[in-house]
């Protein structure tokens, strides 16, 4: 039984869309997803809509856990990768792979580099981590439960390879904040 | 004040308006019909299908009716309309070898298998105003018609290659780029850049073409072989996993034979520049494959200095629709940028460096 | 009433959804040039298009949208613009900068600051700012990965050796957080300083070029200059005849045979939103 994608595809991809854009834009912030769809396990209800949102037959996805698989071929059309190393979009709803892992992109073209959406246990506002750069007016706080324990060593080597480097998107529940690889990140 | 550029939605609507009344023209005469424009001014028809790169007749006849007559314009409006279709799937190659024969020439030999058919072409007509067409005329007379001949036409260049003398082009079965959907990547591949050119201007590949023949870019061309007709198109539905037969389509499709010194890996051989093209639209074929033989100098060693000969200028200049509205949106208001030359110039004058 | 026939915004879904994941890379590489699959619009090239599919990808029924092009909502191009987009998703449009949650732009920033909840669009023709000096994209291409700028430099030198400043007086060249050089389009170099640490999230669309920029809110966004010549924001030295601003950006009319200039504000809703000629103290 294929749980159902979004109510409206039309106009609800364009309120994840907006809210994605903005959490990208500022980073570290976080959004409440204005409209979800019915997301399958292990797929948190945030992660599935930005896969809905953003993800078609142009982009293979690779998933760490196969159980959503038909739920994402069926709704957005998507090819499911085996590998994590070449896509465009990768989901984590377990354990977190290593950023150097995933695809970096390269000096010339950085933007082919990955998306990574993480689930997380829980994001918060106004404490933990004190974020800085592009989209930042002054400081951005920011406390996520659920990475894994070298996450900011990782964070690191990722931000010293920009251009190059990964994108991620961390989804708990019904909300998301970004980080783009352009973010320093230092512990609060 | 200022009516000329703040004329807004009042001045647009009246414009349009006095648009459709200029296209219909006098209204004591009859009013075009797209059949007739299809039927009766078709090579117009075909070369907007081709820079329009979508092959549909009655779409065509009717974007050069309402475009009163501007190919360029007529053209966009195909390409305006032809983005805003679903896209089932890519079709199977098109055998040209198979094609039923309107026309076919070689200028490299006298004769050959299947033989040359002028076909319905303006060469050797006497470029006289025919008077007689401007009277309106009784039904044209039938030309002479013949049985088909059954004879196989095989491709000029497949002899030549048959016989060592023709460079065998290496197989590609790699997926060729689609730059209606992605933009193009420099360098890019042969099957890009034959994309590009093939819904390119036929008077900017035709003055390319024509360079690489006075000395930019030196190709020796032969017109290997012109041929015109109609090729089968075929489509594999993957829930069939075999190809169905879609319709004919016509297509003009140009072998030319160049030289080639050869190199320190291959002998002195001929090589080919290839173009082809929607309906009949023989001169746009030919510059094209002038063109295509230019931009192979690289990969066949040979100096590449011409215009012709490098992709970016070639490819990113060719395409009529990106060309047309980037020259006229200079009429587009720039005021704010003229001002702050005005100013610029000004200071400069004054000898004060802002 | 939006136009039957026709996806919400005009692009299907499959193009949206292209333009919105390149938007988001956009995003997080600030400044650099992301290619896209732009698509053939209903408008010619040079005239938008880019513009028009950034603009339709972000849009949405809850949004607000101006249009301007040289600051004005009453340009032909910019009425054009804005129909189309009311014809195409039946979204509320309005003048007021402060309404909007989104503005398209050709060729200027609003006098208004910009707040957190808008997205300023620019219609951008050419988006290499090398171009002139290099007009290989491979080429530039590889200068932006290595943040190989020295063209630029020499040429902005040469400029003050010979002029004693520097000739470019509109689509003058920024860098973006430090790493990207960037075409901000054709705005007057007056506008540049706007687009330092933006409050508004700033996107760029170059449609015939087929590529697309941003910069996120907040990011330090610099003109090219030396230390001994500085950037200089250049405007007429003169009042609107309107409303008496000696602060924004000015056009230059004509008005008689005997060549009598007039200036007025070029951002109309500025100059409509002031109290009439209260002559600012020069």
């Amino acid at each position: 039984m294929i749980t159902a994608g979004f109510n409206d595809p039309v106009l609800d991809s364009q309120r994840c869309f907006r809210a994605v854009l903005d959490a990208m834009s500022r980073p570290g912030r976080i959004h409440r997803l204005p409209a979800l769809p019915e997301a399958p396990a292990p797929l948190n209800p945030a992660a599935a809509a930005v896969l809905l949102t953003l993800v078609d037959a142009d982009t293979p996805v690779w998933l760490d856990q196969p159980e959503a698989a038909d739920w994402l071929r069926f709704h957005a059309g998507c090819p499911v990768a085996a590998e994590p190393g070449a896509v465009p979009f990768a989901l984590a709803a377990g354990a977190m792979p290593a950023l150097a892992s995933l695809c970096q992109g390269s000096e010339e073209e950085p933007h082919l580099a990955a998306t990574l959406l993480v689930q997380v246990a829980a994001l918060r506002a106004g404490q933990g981590w004190r974020l800085a750069g592009p989209g930042i007016e002054h400081e951005h706080r920011l406390e996520v439960v659920g990475l894994p324990a070298d996450f900011l060593a990782q964070w690191a080597a990722n931000q010293a390879r920009f251009p190059r480097g990964v994108d991620l998107v961390l989804c708990a529940g019904d909300q998301l904040a970004c980080l783009p690889r352009s973010v320093q990140i230092t512990e609060g | 004040m200022y009516v000329a550029v703040k004329g807004g939605e009042r001045a647009i609507g009246n414009a349009h308006a006095w648009l459709d009344e200029t296209r219909r023209g006098d209204p004591a005469l009859p009013e075009l019909s797209v059949q007739q424009v299809e039927q009766q001014l078709g090579l117009a028809v075909d070369r907007v299908m081709a820079e329009g790169s979508c092959h549909d007749r009655g779409l065509a006849a009717l974007a050069v009716k309402q475009a009163k007559g501007d190919l360029i314009e007529a053209a966009f409006l195909l390409r305006a309309y032809r983005t805003t279709l679903a896209r089932f799937g890519t079709s199977e190659p098109v055998e040209t070898g198979a094609m039923r024969i309107q026309r076919r020439i070689s200028a490299t030999y006298k004769d050959l298998p299947g033989g040359q058919v002028l076909g319905p072409t303006f060469d050797y007509t006497h470029r006289l105003l025919d008077f007689a067409l401007a009277a309106e005329r009784e039904a044209v007379p039938p030309a002479a018609e013949a049985e088909a001949d059954p004879t196989p036409m095989p491709r000029v260049t497949e002899l030549l290659a048959r016989e060592g003398l023709m460079r065998r082009e290496p197989a590609d079965t790699t997926e060729p780029p689609d730059l209606t959907r992605e933009p193009m990547r420099f360098p890019t591949s042969r099957a890009g850049w034959l994309q590009a050119l093939a819904r390119g201007d036929e008077g900017f590949l035709l003055g390319l073409g024509y360079s690489t023949q006075r000395g930019y870019g030196n190709s020796h061309p032969f017109a290997g072989e012109i041929r015109m007709g109609e090729v089968t198109v075929e489509f594999t539905p993957p829930e069939l996993g075999f190809a169905i037969e879609l319709g004919e389509i016509t297509v003009t499709e140009c072998q030319m034979v160049n030289q080639f010194a050869g190199s320190k890996s291959e002998p002195p051989q001929f090589t080919r520049g290839y173009g082809l093209v929607f309906g009949h639209g023989e001169r746009k074929a030919m510059a094209m494959a002038l063109v295509d033989r230019g931009l192979r100098a690289e990969e066949l060693g040979e100096p590449a200095e011409a215009p012709a000969q490098s992709q970016e200028f070639v490819l990113y200049h060719c395409d009529n629709v990106e060309a047309t509205g980037f020259v006229e949106h200079l009429k587009l208001p720039h005021y704010v940028d003229f001002q702050s030359e005005l100013e610029k110039i000004r200071t400069l004058r004054k000898g004060g460096g802002a | 009433m939006i136009e039957q026939g026709y996806n919400f915004g005009y692009l299907d879904e499959n193009t949206k959804r292209m333009i919105r994941r390149a938007l988001l890379k956009a995003v997080a590489l600030p400044g650099y040039q992301v290619p896209f699959g732009s698509r053939e619009m209903p408008l010619p090239y040079g005239w938008g298009t880019g513009g028009i599919q950034l603009t339709a990808s972000v849009i949405g029924p809850d949004d607000t949208l101006k249009v301007i092009d040289q600051g004005a909502d009453d340009t032909t191009n910019a009425v054009s613009i804005r129909r189309f987009f009311h014809r195409v998703t039946g979204v509320a449009t309005t003048e007021r900068t402060a309404e909007a949650t989104i503005i398209q732009t050709r060729h200027r920033v609003p006098e208004a600051t910009l707040g957190e909840h808008q997205i300023l669009v620019y219609q951008v023709p050419m988006p290499e700012p090398l171009f002139r000096l290099e007009p290989r994209v491979a080429e530039t291409r590889r200068m932006h990965a290595l943040a190989d700028y020295g063209l630029m430099h020499v040429k902005l030198y040469e400029d003050i050796a010979r002029h004693g400043a520097v000739t470019t007086s509109y689509n003058y060249p920024v860098m973006v957080n430090q790493r990207y050089l960037m075409s901000p389009s054709p705005i007057p170099a007056f506008d540049n300083p706007k687009l330092d640490r933006m409050p508004a999230l700033q996107l760029f669309g170059a449609g015939r070029e087929k590529r697309l920029y941003a910069v996120p809110p907040y990011t330090p966004v610099r003109s090219l200059d030396f230390e001994d010549h500085p950037f200089v924001p250049v405007r007429a030295d003169a009042a609107c005849v309107i409303c008496g601003s000696r602060a924004s950006y000015l056009d230059e009319l004509i008005v008689d045979d005997g060549g009598t200039r007039h200036f007025v504000c070029s951002d109309t809703d500025y100059c409509a939103s002031r109290p009439p000629l209260q002559e600012d103290a020069a």
